[in-house]
């Protein structure tokens, strides 16, 4: 139990870390690359990509089918309301037995 | 029509419009709070964990990781690491917002950062670009978020607890369409698609060999590379229409 203490804790930390450390970079250094900038910008694609990505595998023909849903239905609608296609589709897939 | 206020209806003003324009957002938040709420009870975080990580991390995405890679029994150093990249973009906004903090102290400062999420970034270069930014707007405007935000995780926390399968509603599975929904939320960034093929296929050759948690690391890692390699410098700022 302390260890997930020490993780939420820790985490906090580097939460804050990145919250300030683009105002104090800017006071030290001004400018940062263009490729620099463009690789901090890529993160979030790239990072959450990489964490869903073995879903693929894992959740079956209704998960793919789920994750598909919502990646569809989020570049029309608000996240909130995407996820709720996903997990409709998941549920009614799975009630089907696939 | 508008005049120069005296600081104390300035303020007034300040607090209104901040509040204005946080209510739309105020209904997205409630929701994701009350379901992480729920899916950290689930997963097996006491309940004083769960608020305590609210309070003190408060990045809804950055739990979740969190949540999902404790679930794994992954080393802790990953976790810290995943959380670390996944708000590398607060970096950036830290970075660019810094620049229209002048009228705040340096406790104000220190404070306001804690406070930065997505839509406080969003609101407050749209407030700095048309009225200025200061603390009252901003504060006004983050208080609203962070104290939506705890109160819903602690809904989710206490209606969670009384949810006995929480497969039947396919909660099991809403951390990956939650992620999936914020992938295409950045659809118009360059390269996206690219990005998005190159991380995948690399965090899944990874996840099959290395295993986890190195998929999120370097499959991550990859897609950084192809946007830093495709980059191209921006136009130079001298031939501007300058400051």
């Amino acid at each position: 139990m302390t260890d997930i203490v020490l993780i939420i804790v820790l985490c906090a930390a580097a939460t804050y870390l990145t919250r300030i450390g683009g105002h104090l970079i800017m006071l030290r250094f001004g400018e940062v690359h263009h490729r620099v900038e463009a690789a901090l910008g890529a993160v979030p694609i790239a990072i959450l990509t990489a964490l869903v990505a073995p879903s693929m595998l894992t959740g079956g023909v209704p998960g793919v089918a789920a994750l598909i849903a919502t990646g569809v239905a989020a570049l029309r609608v608000s996240l909130v309301i995407s996820v709720a296609v996903g997990l409709a589709v998941l549920v009614v897939l799975r009630a089907a037995g696939l | 029509m508008r005049q120069v206020n005296p600081p104390r209806l300035e303020m007034r003003d300040d607090i209104r419009a901040g509040l204005r324009d946080v209510m739309p957002v105020l209904g997205a938040v409630l929701p994701f709070a009350a379901v992480f709420g729920t899916v950290a009870v689930e997963s097996g975080l006491s309940a004083t964990e769960v608020m305590f990580a609210s309070a003190s991390i408060y990045a809804a995405a950055s739990q979740y990781v969190m949540i999902e890679l404790m679930g794994q029994a992954v080393p802790i150093w990953s976790i810290v690491l995943a959380v670390f990249a996944l708000n590398f973009r607060h970096v950036l906004y830290s970075a660019s917002l810094g620049r229209h903090m002048g009228a705040f102290s340096f406790w104000q400062k220190a404070l306001a950062f804690f406070l930065l999420v997505d839509p406080q970034f969003a609101a407050s270069e749209a407030r700095a670009a048309k009225r200025g930014l200061r603390p009252a707007y901003y504060f006004a405007y983050a208080l609203a978020i962070y104290g939506v935000w705890i109160v819903s995780n602690l809904l989710g926390v206490l209606f969670g607890s009384l949810l006995d399968n929480p497969a039947a509603l396919g909660l099991d599975f809403l951390l990956p369409l939650y992620f999936m929904g914020m992938i295409m939320g950045f659809h118009a960034r360059s390269h996206f698609l690219l990005i998005l093929v190159t991380s995948a296929v690399a965090s899944l050759v990874v996840h099959q060999t290395l295993g986890s948690p190195w998929h999120i690391t370097l499959g991550g890692g990859v897609g950084m590379l192809v946007a830093a390699a495709l980059s191209k410098p921006k136009a130079d700022p001298s031939t501007g229409a300058g400051q």
